[in-house]
């Protein structure tokens, strides 16, 4: 037990030491780490962001339904069952007329003119069904049923209504998420081999100045980890800096954006959610980058010194 | 100690053996010298024996240990019970005569307290009493030779295994390497080295195993050289 702790001292010694020798070779090792880390928390951070941006969306979307004032009680009692079971429909609210003035009063609260200009008369809003979709893509049927000539005759006029109809804006953020996605994911693995292939040369290198030392290591009974253990030590090391590097690159971008840019949104990406998103989970999100780069470092590093391990298999 | 048997070990399909068939069997705390012209197969038998190389075929058993069954993560443990001595020492070069004779133990995972220790003494054995702190290349070819030979018993083996350790020594640091093996062996260590010198097979009068196209064509007990 001992031994095995001496020898975990010294291999993470010899590590720290051959970091600080390579630190010029880590250098490059490094920079390429912490653009891939980077990538890596950005894509994520978008993706959390979009998703929310959608899910505000559709909470906010709903098709508002105007009964006419001589829909009777049965009438109107139909109409809800026949709504609730279609197989889009989420939620059913109904307001009354009375309800409807309640509701614009609150809504219009600071507007005295508004207020008064409906007090003095007959209340003229219309009992209301607000329906809420399950799918924004089904909302045809609903707007189907609705458009049926006995259900249309129940209806005002101007129903039925969609507040906030912006599905056009919400396919667009769906579509431009699903391609962010897609890059995202690409560019990832796409800098995660860049950087384990450099991790690897860089190792490599090392490797090449210290040759003799290792078939000496060989020679005298070291352990196969005695021997590889430093190296891994000390990409492990370049993953954690690079992963704080990472970190403080986004941070600082959130800091420029509030400060500088002054923006609260950045075309469809939404900074004041990402930057919210980031901190709230800055724990959480800074130990997965650590874990990230020592991933890629341990791999890349356990690889490189492969080949040199190898004992003779032939006969 | 060592067995051999029937050991051939060919590099090549089309080249001759470097070793054909040999059989060789090494008691405990016995000294053996191995002579034979260069490329008799010398080095290719110390080197099967620190499981550099794996035989064509044909058996070994070293300390109890047989080859057959070594897997590869066990090899480093074999490798600590052998000291070796390499024709070319083998010692790093930026790393003084303390710190390659204390790297042996810090392989196996010693304490840096008992490595201060135990270094010292097997300096003072190999009489380099006082060269602690110098580099490899500012010692002497006998010099770096006893380091090495520090370094190869500093584990304190039941085997070394020395490759031509008085190789490209004149004579008087030949003897000086000489007394230094005689006196391992007198502690109890098998030793089993390979040699040229004529002059010191003679004097040794020790068990002689003369290799000649990787075959064993004698071996004799208080032998002189003799190809």
């Amino acid at each position: 037990m001992r031994r095995k702790f001496i020898t975990f001292t010294r291999i993470v010694k010899t590590g720290v030491l051959n970091f600080v020798r390579n630190a010029w070779l880590a250098i490059a090792a490094m920079a390429v780490m912490v653009v891939t880390l980077t990538i890596v928390l950005f894509s994520l951070l978008t993706n959390a962001t979009f998703g929310n941006t959608i899910d505000q969306i559709t909470d906010k979307i709903d098709i508002s339904v105007y009964l006419q004032d001589s829909v009777t009680g049965a009438e109107r009692d139909e109409l809800l069952d026949n709504l609730r079971d279609l197989p889009n429909v989420e939620e059913l609210n109904y307001l009354s007329k009375d309800d409807a003035l309640e509701r614009y009063k609150d809504q219009n609260a600071g507007n005295q003119e508004l207020l008064n200009a409906i007090s003095q008369t007959d209340n003229p809003l219309p009992a209301t069904i607000q329906i809420k979709p399950r799918d924004l893509n089904q909302i045809q049927a609903i707007k189907d049923f609705l458009s049926k000539k006995e259900v249309a005759a129940l209806q005002t006029e101007d129903s039925p209504s969609y507040k906030d109809d912006r599905k056009a804006a919400i396919d667009k953020i769906a579509h431009a998420t699903n391609i962010l996605q897609r890059v995202g994911v690409g560019a990832v693995l796409l800098f995660a081999v860049i950087s384990v292939l450099i991790i690897f040369n860089t190792i490599q290198m090392a490797i090449f100045n210290r040759r003799d030392e290792l078939t000496i290591m060989r020679l005298l009974g070291a352990s196969t980890w005695y021997i590889r253990g430093p190296f891994v030590v000390e990409t492990i090391m370049y993953g954690i800096i690079s992963a704080l590097i990472s970190v403080l690159l986004i941070h600082g971008m959130f800091v420029a954006a509030s400060s500088a840019l002054q923006a609260s949104s950045l075309g469809l990406l939404d900074i004041a959610y990402s930057s919210e998103y980031f901190y709230d989970h800055f724990w959480l999100l800074l130990t997965m980058q650590i874990g990230v780069g020592i991933l890629i470092g341990a791999v890349s590093s356990t690889i490189a010194t492969r080949r040199y391990l190898k004992f003779k298999t032939t006969k | 100690m060592i067995l051999l048997d029937r050991v051939t070990k060919t590099y090549s399909k089309i080249a001759t053996p470097s070793l054909d068939r040999v059989s060789l069997h090494v008691e405990p705390k016995e000294f053996v010298i191995v002579v034979g012209q260069s490329g008799a197969g010398k080095t290719t038998l110390l080197r099967l024996l620190t499981r550099e190389e794996k035989p064509s075929s044909g058996k070994i058993i070293v300390g109890g240990i047989d080859y057959d069954k070594l897997r590869d993560k066990d090899i480093p443990l074999l490798r600590r019970k052998i000291g070796v001595v390499f024709q070319d020492f083998k010692l790093l070069p930026n790393r003084t005569v303390f710190e390659n004779v204390a790297f042996a133990l810090e392989i196996v995972g010693m304490g840096n307290h008992e490595i201060r220790h135990t270094v010292p003494k097997v300096l003072d054995i190999v009489n380099l009493k006082g060269k602690e702190k110098r580099m490899p290349l500012e010692l002497s070819g006998g010099e770096r030779q006893r380091v090495a030979i520090a370094r190869a018993i500093v584990r304190q083996p039941k085997i070394l295994i020395a490759d031509e350790p008085t190789g490209n020594l004149d004579p008087k640091h030949a003897w000086d390497v000489m007394r230094v093996l005689e006196k391992i062996n007198h502690y109890g260590t098998t030793v089993l080295l390979t040699t040229h010198n004529q002059d010191i097979v003679n004097k040794l009068k020790r068990r002689v195993v003369t290799i000649q196209h990787g075959q064993i064509v004698s071996d004799r007990v208080q032998a002189e050289y003799k190809l």
